[in-house]
């Protein structure tokens, strides 16, 4: 069993509301649920959608179809009446929209009218629509109290139970005026109740368990919601949480906070880690650790701000002038999200490096459901050098000479050793130099002893599918739940399997996982990325030497559906 | 206790003879010794400039990151250690024009933080070229016919901006000890405190000498009162024959941290590094 809705209208109109109720209600049912949104840059106006897909299996992408249609403007009607399954409906006021339609899906619901004649306030007309959606498909006003009952709690009993009511009342129209009142019909997984989760909430609820104390940025979309979450929760678990004059302040700022002595993280999009860039090296030479997550929208410049691509990997890997060492984690999940984030910050700190959590708006606007984060898999260690082992030490040189590369990171006022940090190149006591010698060991110190370390830690990519298969799909980032359904469809038919790369920088090596005598097997090796150029390919090129046979590559703004790309995938593979 | 020598740094300073650089370093030394600031005490902020690179001739913890990006590294580490006392050496070139949209919202911001400009009214450390203070028609190499521009005025900029703790003093012999009497008061000031110190360029700037600036400059009245914002600006407009200085003007707006509940018992870095009860957090998802 599975069923698409998609809520569409203006800006303003509430539908995003709508829409993350009947989701929230829904995985707290036990359903499954793969939700994602398409919006304009706009605060009023324009067309929005916001698609919910939920299942009694697993699912993780978003379907083409949809079976029920939430109008809340005739734009929605014009633009997607067309995508409907056979028997599916769209739900319609038709005297709000001063349109009659007549056909078989059309159902006309009085929204204005029920809201109006139970004295609810207008904007409550949108509990009346989760109230039709709920009777259309025979589920239980309880769901909606319960989801209501917390989000609402600030606005008071009566505002609660007036919702109730409206949307209880949107239940009986159902009942009593759609004709068809049984095809919706489902039945209630025995699961548990799911956990409901995004990719940017991923992301702040992984920074709020590994310790981060300093967030900072400067609002950009895709990435503010990640500010927003940790923003909220900052006076619960002691975190600082400041809004930099600009991203150059943002990164400045985490640098400083982590020089002294906590875990500190910046997040921003293409435009602003721009801006970031010359901090970046700065955290490479100064050996600052810090976590930022670049959430991608498509460039160039201002580009489509709400919208979706893959377009920033060469950047993230070779913004920041000079060389130094870093690490880029590319999750497909906001599960993946939440424990690369971790990663991230473990990462930066044992090794005294920038670590960069590459997502796109696709993730971090996704909604996913997972029965649960273990955090008992978290892994949280401390490398600072604080109290007492710090006050013992007999002397203190910030840079240090090892044979890791990594020196002793010692927290500034902690004790009587000074911290001296410098932009500059310098010797092992942090001061000037310009001398060939030092340099030379500084720049092994830096890149030669770390990388290898690093490369160590970094993850193969995953694989689903046959062990002897003709095609193997690969991507990286979040393409890899459209990936999985797509591959999971063809496996019926095909020797077909996936390979999904989370952890781009350093490349993986093959000695955990010979995922290049895998590929070199196949007779169809399709690289899928949202992108124009292909720049994952190129890398796996420049890092392995393998070509791809075929690049299915998406540059609109708007991620992979299921559909779409089984159908062009179909067509590789009945040629073989 | 501390002595003069304990804040001796093995480093031999990469300035000019005769940099006024020399004397602001010194003073600042003096004012930390009177003040029992020992050096693991504070922590200097720099970027990149002459003046930038003082914190690798006196012993301490530092800092020393990008050019004009030294305030928002300093706001960080105040931030999460508001125990340390965090200073921040900055050039005009360095603070009031690379660093200008930091400057501007960390009066506004008002983060406890002492920031000394050492302003000598020229570009140095790369080699003479015009500077947000350099004066009007000034000819450079790469103002050939006269620097265009207006030069801006750090002091009237900070009052209209009701920064915490405005003030300008002079890095001649003969303003040294009203430097560091200056330097003490914006140490222990608690907000964001600006001091712009007059300093000449042997090099680059022939007619800023330190004897001009003798000739020109004067303190403000003992009964000045640098709580009245309205004569503060009036008074930061004056400059040309007769120059003030001393504090021009001061107030007890909040701080920053004041504003934060995390910090208001314990500097955050003194906290414990990961919080058990986030785990809780999980649950929220359901």
């Amino acid at each position: 069993m599975e069923y698409t809705i998609r809520v569409g209208g203006e800006a303003g109109q509430g539908l995003v509301s709508i829409g993350s109720v009947l989701s929230k209600m829904l995985s707290r049912s036990g359903f499954h649920v793969f939700a994602h949104q398409d919006y304009m840059s706009r605060i009023r106006g324009g067309h929005n959608f916001y698609q919910i897909r939920f299942a009694d299996f697993p699912v993780t992408a978003s379907r083409e179809k949809i079976d029920v249609l939430l109008a809340l403007d005739m734009d929605t009607v014009d633009m997607h009446r067309q995508d409907l399954n056979t028997g599916g409906v769209i739900i319609y006021d038709a005297a709000a929209l001063d349109s009659p339609l007549s056909g078989q899906e059309f159902f006309d619901v009085p929204f204005a009218r029920i809201t109006e004649e139970k004295n609810a306030d207008r904007i409550m007309a949108s509990s009346v629509a989760v109230g039709v959606v709920l009777g259309l498909f025979d589920l239980d006003i309880d769901l909606f109290a319960r989801i209501i009952e917390s989000t609402m709690r600030k606005k008071g009993e009566e505002v609660i139970a007036k919702n109730i009511e409206v949307a209880q009342a949107g239940i009986d129209y159902v009942k009593k005026n759609y004709a068809d009142s049984n095809s919706h019909k489902v039945v209630r997984p025995m699961t548990k109740d799911q956990m409901l989760i995004n990719g940017n909430q991923a992301i702040g609820l992984g920074a709020l368990l590994s310790g981060c104390k300093f967030y900072t940025a400067y609002p950009m979309s895709p990435s503010t919601s990640i500010m927003e979450y940790l923003a909220h929760n900052a006076p619960k678990y002691g975190l600082i949480v400041e809004q930099a004059e600009d991203e150059i302040a943002a990164i400045n700022m985490a640098l400083g906070a982590s020089y002294g002595g906590v875990r500190a993280m910046t997040a921003t999009s293409g435009g602003g880690f721009a801006l970031m860039t010359e901090g970046l090296s700065l955290a490479g030479i100064t050996e600052t650790p810090i976590v930022i997550a670049e959430v991608q929208r498509p460039g160039p410049a201002t580009g489509l701000p709400t919208r979706t691509e893959q377009g920033d990997l060469f950047f993230v890997l070779h913004g920041g002038h000079g060389e130094f060492a870093r690490v880029i984690l590319a999750p497909g999940t906001p599960e993946e999200a939440f424990y690369l984030t971790n990663k991230a910050f473990h990462l930066a700190d044992k090794y005294q490096i920038p670590v960069i959590i590459q997502s796109d708006q696709y993730l971090a606007d996704s909604e996913w459901t997972f029965p649960d984060f273990d955090t008992e898999d978290l892994h949280n260690e401390d490398f600072r050098l604080r109290h007492q082992a710090l006050q013992e030490m007999s002397s203190y040189k910030r840079y240090a000479l090892t044979d890791t590369g990594v020196s002793p990171m010692a927290i500034p006022g902690a004790s009587r050793h000074l911290v001296a940090v410098d932009s500059d190149e310098h010797d092992e006591d942090g001061h000037i130099i310009e001398d060939a010698a030092t340099r030379i060991a500084m720049v092994e110190k830096r890149f030669h002893k770390k990388m290898p370390l690093i490369r160590q830690e970094i993850a193969p990519p995953a694989y689903i599918g046959h062990q002897q298969a003709v095609a193997v799909l690969v991507g990286y980032g979040s393409t890899s739940g459209v990936l999985q359904e797509v591959c999971s469809h063809l496996a019926e038919k095909y020797r077909i399997g996936m390979l999904h790369f989370n952890e781009v920088w350093p490349f993986p090596l093959l000695e955990k996982f010979d995922y290049l005598t895998l590929l070199k097997q196949a007779a169809l090796t399709i690289c899928i990325e949202n992108n124009a150029t292909g720049q994952f390919a190129s890398l796996m090129r420049m890092e392995t030497g393998f070509e791809f046979t075929v690049h299915i590559n998406k540059y609109d703004g708007r991620p992979f559906l299921v559909d779409t790309l089984l159908g062009e995938i179909n067509e590789y593979l009945q040629r073989l | 206790m501390n002595t003069f020598n304990d804040y001796k740094e093995q480093q031999k300073p990469a300035w000019c003879p005769g940099c006024g650089n020399f004397a602001i370093l010194s003073t600042l030394k003096k004012a930390l010794l009177d003040m029992n600031i020992e050096p693991h005490q504070f922590a200097i902020v720099s970027g990149i400039g002459q003046g930038a690179k003082l914190p690798h001739y006196l012993p301490c913890n530092f800092f020393n990151g990008l050019h004009g990006r030294s305030l928002p590294v300093a706001t960080g580490l105040k931030l999460v250690n508001h125990e340390l006392a965090v200073i921040i050496v900055a050039g005009d070139g360095d603070c009031y024009g690379e660093g200008g949209n930091h400057l501007v919202h960390a009066m506004r911001r008002n983060v406890n933080l002492t920031l000394f400009v050492h302003n000598n009214e020229v570009y140095a450390l790369t080699k003479g070229q015009a500077s947000p203070t350099t004066l009007t028609g000034k000819l450079t190499k790469t103002q050939p016919f006269g620097n265009p521009s207006e030069p801006l005025n750090p002091l009237a900029l900070a009052i209209a901006l009701d920064c915490s703790f405005v003030a300008r003093a002079f890095s001649g012999a003969s303003g040294l000890p009203f430097l560091q009497e200056i330097m003490k008061e914006a140490i222990n000031h608690k907000g964001f405190a600006l001091v712009d110190i007059l300093q000449n360029c042997v090099t680059y700037n022939k007619k800023g000498t330190f004897h001009w600036y003798k000739d020109h400059v004067y303190r403000l009245e003992e009964n000045y009162d640098p709580g009245n914002r309205v004569e503060a600006f009036r008074r930061s407009l004056e400059w040309g024959d007769k120059i003030p200085t001393g504090i021009f003007y001061r107030n007890d707006r909040q701080t920053c941290e004041q504003r934060l509940p995390p910090i208001q018992e314990t500097p955050l870095v003194n906290q414990a590094v990961f919080s058990l009860e986030a785990g809780q957090e999980v649950h929220n998802f359901y």
